[in-house]
């Protein structure tokens, strides 16, 4: 179990993260969830006591900021881009993360097997595409095959196929019993790999729920964009109007806003009416 | 399915598996940097054309071919190798915590004292390789020109200049606490060599000549300087005496007599270690990566 009681961390006067308490219970998946500079990466970097703070981290019982290396020992780490280590190649920069925790090769081509990397192992990292470089990243943490993973915005520099390769292996961890805290700010993803979400927003927690609800606990909107065929945008605009939605002409069709869970009932309304939709695009 | 977490036993207390990783990280990294290359390859040249340049037999300003040939690589590693050891010293943790690289490294099952102590060693090891490879250069090109190379003397000025080089090293670290990028780390520690091989040699001299400085105090302010304890502690282990140096030499040779080797050394030696232990103390109290 991860215990977090009302840890603060200020940089100057500022406090990035503040008053901030969370428990994480064993095999539970919680994503930290807020837009940019929210404090969610600042939460990671407390747990793994690499920046000091105020208040107190337990993790299994062990003391974050006393007891660093066994905490460490229990947690795998992904951070957002490893960014470094370019001259190293990926086998050696596994060998050297498992000779930091007493860990044998077999268990390096264990890893290697798991996330996808048996082709890439002789390149230099800095030869690897954004999806190679998470790959590589994911069988770092993976090698103590660890109880707790931290994922720093995992998907956030990847493609989309690299996005939905990640997110397969981060689902299959999820459902091997792991721990997971996972920080993001795609509502999307967040929603597929945890059970519980923790909004923050200016280093405090403002909203903590299931993830299907989150869009509305927090009154998320999003603008579809409709591409219609010529001449139809007139009667879509009364439609949606006439349905209650808030909509506008736009150059290339019609704009109209709707609840981030809501988006199908706008595309319902239109094609009762008979309105053709050719394609749509979802704005936030 | 995972339900129960099975107990990890770690200790705390630093271990030197986890120190002979780094080195043996930091080494490996040395071995693959251009900028290790470069110095190493530009010592190693140097000290072959000074060796190269020293005429068997001839006595030049009391020194005979060996005498000048160390007395040109002292001159050489005074500038060169603080340069190295602080340049090399202030990227290594700034540059780390810049990349993200520091970061990762934490991430592991690592105390801040074995990180510090295991980059300090490997980074310690490849100036090894480097000042012994240019010596070594040097001493068997002496040799082959059949200068009379006193062996002793030369492994002594060689551990000097190692002695120098991880002093320097150690003042690297130490601007590296300090700062958070690696670029600021190396402006810094240009400054500081500059202010250490360059300023400090004139500020003495002219604060000597403006205040009529005694010999006495004039000699302790070069010592306090590593690069000119160094500088002293070399020429002695060629010369036997300071007597080159006028009045100050002199004075020194007179008040300390047989143990000035020592108290030479002693400087380094402490230079050695006060700056890398201001820096260990200060990485490892737990500021932020």
């Amino acid at each position: 179990m991860i215990t977090i009681t009302d840890v603060t961390k200020r940089y100057g006067k500022t406090a990035v993260v503040d008053g901030f308490n969370l428990t994480v219970a064993s095999g539970e998946s919680v994503a930290l969830w807020g837009p940019n500079g929210a404090g969610k990466t600042t939460v990671v970097r407390c747990l793994l006591g690499l920046v000091s703070y105020e208040g107190e981290i337990t993790v299994n019982g062990a003391d974050a900021r006393r007891q660093g290396k066994a905490v460490r020992s229990q947690m795998g780490y992904v951070p957002q881009e490893l960014s470094f280590y370019d001259a190293m190649k990926v086998i050696d920069l596994l060998d050297y993360s498992a000779s930091l925790r007493r860990i044998g090769s077999e268990r390096v081509d264990e890893v290697i097997e798991i996330v996808g990397l048996a082709d890439h192992i002789d390149k230099r990292v800095s030869e690897l595409s954004g999806g190679l470089k998470q790959r590589l990243g994911i069988a770092s943490a993976l090698l103590p095959d660890p109880p707790i993973l931290l994922l720093d915005e995992p998907t956030s520099n990847l493609d989309a196929r690299a996005r939905d390769h990640a997110i397969g292996i981060l689902e299959e961890l999820r459902h091997e019993g792991r721990t997971l805290i996972v920080t993001s700010h795609h509502i999307e993803e967040v929603g597929m790999l945890v059970d519980r979400v923790v909004a923050m927003e200016q280093g405090k927690i403002t909203v903590e729920c299931d993830p299907t609800d989150l869009a509305e606990e927090l009154g998320l909107r999003a603008w579809l964009h409709l591409i219609l065929a010529n001449g139809a945008a007139v009667t879509a605009l009364d439609v949606l109007r006439t349905a209650g939605f808030e909509a506008k002409m736009n150059s290339r069709g019609v704009l109209v806003e709707v609840s981030a869970q809501g988006k199908g009932e706008a595309v319902a309304a239109l094609h009762e009416a008979g309105v053709v939709i050719d394609d749509l695009e979802v704005w936030r | 399915m995972r339900t129960a977490l099975t107990p990890v036993v770690v200790s705390e207390r630093p271990e030197l598996r986890l120190v002979t990783a780094v080195a043996k990280k930091e080494i490996a990294d040395a071995v693959r940097s251009k900028w290790f290359w470069l110095w190493a390859g530009a010592f190693a040249v140097l000290a072959a054309i000074l060796a190269s340049s020293a005429l068997p037999g001839s006595q030049v300003a009391g020194y005979g071919s060996f005498g000048r040939t160390a007395a040109s690589l002292v001159a050489l590693a005074q500038i060169i190798i603080p340069l190295m050891g602080l340049t090399l010293g202030a990227y290594s943790l700034a540059g780390q915590r810049e990349t993200g690289a520091l970061r990762f490294l934490m991430s592991h099952p690592i105390s801040r004292t074995e990180a510090f102590w295991g980059t300090y060693i490997g980074l310690s090891t490849a100036l090894f390789a480097t000042v012994f490879g240019g010596f070594g250069i040097a001493g068997v090109l002496t040799a082959i020109q059949g200068g009379s190379a006193d062996a002793a003397s030369f492994v002594r000025i060689a551990i000097l200049s190692w002695l120098l080089a991880i002093a320097m090293l150690g003042v690297g670290l130490l601007i590296s606490t300090f700062t958070r990028s690696g670029s600021s780390a190396i402006g810094t520690s240009i400054f500081v060599w500059l202010g250490l091989v360059f300023l400090g040699d004139l500020g003495v001299m002219g604060t000597a000549v403006a205040t009529n400085l005694p010999v006495s105090a004039l000699f302790f302010s070069a010592v306090l300087n590593p690069v000119e304890a160094f500088r002293l502690a070399a020429l002695t282990a060629f010369d036997g005496s300071l007597d080159v140096l006028g009045p100050a030499g002199q004075y020194a040779v007179d008040r300390f007599g047989t143990g000035l080797d020592a108290m030479l050394l002693g400087v380094v030696a402490l230079w050695v270690i006060v700056p890398t232990a201001i820096a260990w103390f200060r990485f490892s109290r737990g500021g932020d990566l």
